[in-house]
């Protein structure tokens, strides 16, 4: 076990830190970011004392270098717009994100598991197939246009709930639920099928010969065997839903980490979106990282590979 | 069932983009002031107009257009790039192999939507450079899939036998690996197909991507969202075509899933 998870620190690190490269590759391929910091009707002698002074004139090596060295310390640079630190505003956004996020999966999960299982078991059943539409059309719905339905359902026309912004439990109905549609379509499919599997596995046919409730056969034995892609799926989902749920963040203008990041292409701020695109890339791998080290401890044959 | 569902709103789908000149009412770029903000059933705009007086429908089969060229045009892309390279990775292994995986992870590592629109907004708004931002973000998942299935045929028999024979690398590659990793690069094809159109609606929602006044579903979400309590028509219907070519492609997707390789089924 330990070898396993040295090896996935290991690589962990080396894709965090090739992710820093790939984002200061984009930045510096957007064209001369000197001009950014200064104002219109700057003179053209001005901006090379300019670059000269802010670094911009040293070999690309050592600019990577001087990046790489503050990222690590956490300084990604001012935002342009709000001449504050770009990482320190990420942060501050952090909190929205996880909330939303968070209610999200829990929905995901109170919902999708039990979806999952009821539609295996009563497999063929009108429950299965109202399962399967119900599904289908949650995985090719667009979450905007869910979105935007809802808020004229419960918004405009109803008045029962704000139509955006973040405030008290009413805020958070509507986002949650239109993160949660999606990925509980993926999930439910997911655990559909792999509960399936794993019903047709001999050792169900074992535990029911040898007399034991229907209940217990699902619920200690297939469930844990069939736990594992689940668990990587909605490991998969919570990394996207932190960085990925930017347009019903926009919609709802909900304050978080996603519309930061749009608001911070939109005013062509870079330093906030090179804070911004890598910690949410860092989440994503923390959370990969994470799911690994589970799956190791949930199947043994992992392991020892 | 579902077969018959997808099949139908693709063509729909399919059907709008191709006769959008013959079939729309009006031109979707005309403005007619007089007109604005007409509900649907209006004479002369069956589904209304928006703020500054063009016509809905007309604008809404310009979108399909749009969105079905872009997304053909992203799957081709990516499906060649990526199948190409995880092929070659594949085949060849050792160190093109593993460059590659790593460069996938830390590309995976990113969110779909927030690297393509990253970099749509450094490469600079537009038709063209939208296609190459999302074929950018999106061609990892071939390059994955494909090496993966690239690892298992190479075992066979037949390519074994085959290299036994003394077959050139590639020649075995093109003529035997490939056509055995075809259907699993199609498959992912026709499930990427919905999420990239659906991925370009949300961008230019945002304010990337293709830019106004060209007609595509998401920028017409967009507007129509600042006019929900007056003119709802504005944002449902575009909205509805989306989440129709988006299922009608989705179910489309399953089926070849299913009937080309049912190892892949979810």
């Amino acid at each position: 076990m330990r070898a396993y998870v040295v090896s996935r620190l290991a690589q962990t690190a080396l894709v965090v830190f090739l992710s820093l490269t790939a984002v200061f590759v984009m930045v510096r391929l957007s064209g001369d970011p000197v001009l950014l910091f200064m104002p219109m009707d700057i003179q053209a002698k001005d901006v090379n004392e300019f670059r000269q002074r802010l670094g911009f004139n040293d070999p690309l090596p050592v600019q990577y270098a001087r990046f790489v060295g503050a990222a690590v310390r956490g300084d990604f640079g001012e935002s342009l717009r709000y001449r504050r630190d770009a990482l320190g505003l990420v942060l501050e956004r952090l909190p929205a994100t996880l909330l939303l996020a968070g209610t999200s999966l829990l929905l995901t999960a109170l919902i999708a598991v039990p979806l999952g299982v009821i539609s295996a078991v009563r497999r063929g059943s009108l429950l299965d197939h109202l399962g399967t539409i119900t599904t289908v059309l949650g995985q090719a719905t667009p979450g905007f246009w869910l979105g935007l339905l809802l808020i004229y359902l419960f918004s405009v026309h109803l008045r029962w709930l704000p139509t955006g912004g973040m405030g008290g439990v009413a805020h958070l109905v509507m986002p949650s639920i239109v993160l949660a549609a999606f990925y509980s379509a993926r999930i439910a499919r997911l655990t559909r099928s792999a509960v399936l599997e794993a019903l047709g596995e001999d050792y169900v046919l074992t535990a029911r010969a040898k007399g034991l409730g229907e209940g217990r056969v699902i619920g200690k034995h297939t469930l844990r065997n069939s736990a594992i892609p689940i668990v990587t799926l909605a490991g998969l989902e919570a990394g996207q839903v932190l960085g990925g749920a930017v347009i019903t963040e926009t919609i709802f203008a909900w304050p978080g980490l996603g519309r930061l990041t749009v608001q911070a292409l939109l005013n062509r701020d870079f330093p906030v979106v090179l804070a911004a695109v890598f910690f949410i890339s860092l989440m994503y791998t923390l959370i990969n990282l994470a799911v690994d080290l589970v799956y190791g401890w949930l199947d043994p044959r992992v392991r020892l590979s | 069932m579902k077969k018959w569902l997808g099949i139908a709103l693709t063509a729909a789908a399919i059907l709008a983009a191709i006769a959008a000149p013959w079939l729309a009412p009006h031109d979707p770029l005309r403005t007619d002031f007089s007109q604005s903000l007409s509900p649907p059933g209006a004479p002369g705009h069956p589904l209304g107009t928006d703020q500054l007086g063009r016509d809905v429908l007309a604008r809404m089969l310009f979108g399909a257009r749009l969105a079905l060229f872009i997304g053909g045009c992203t799957v081709a892309v990516t499906a060649l790039v990526g199948g190409l390279l995880g092929l070659v990775a594949g085949f060849v292994e050792r160190w093109p192999s593993t460059v590659l995986m790593r460069l996938v992870d830390v590309q995976l590592s990113f969110p779909f939507i927030l690297l393509a629109m990253t970099i749509n907004a450094i490469m600079g708004l537009g038709l063209r450079n939208i296609i190459l931002s999302l074929s950018a973000a999106g061609w990892v998942v071939y390059a994955r899939v494909v090496r993966g299935e690239v690892l298992s045929v190479k075992q066979r028999d037949f390519v074994q036998a085959a290299a036994a024979l003394g077959m050139g690398r590639t020649r075995l590659m093109f003529r035997h690996v490939l056509p055995n990793v075809a259907p699993s690069i199609i498959v992912v094809a026709s499930l990427q197909f919905s999420s990239f159109i659906v991925a370009e609606a949300s961008i230019s929602f945002l304010g990337f991507g293709v830019q106004p006044p060209t007609p595509a579903w998401g920028s017409m979400l967009s507007e129509g969202r600042d006019f929900l309590y007056v003119a709802w028509w504005l944002a449902a219907f575009p909205g509805a075509a989306l989440a129709l070519t988006a299922l009608g492609v989705n179910l489309l997707g399953d089926w070849l899933r299913d009937t080309l390789d049912p190892k892949l089924r979810v």
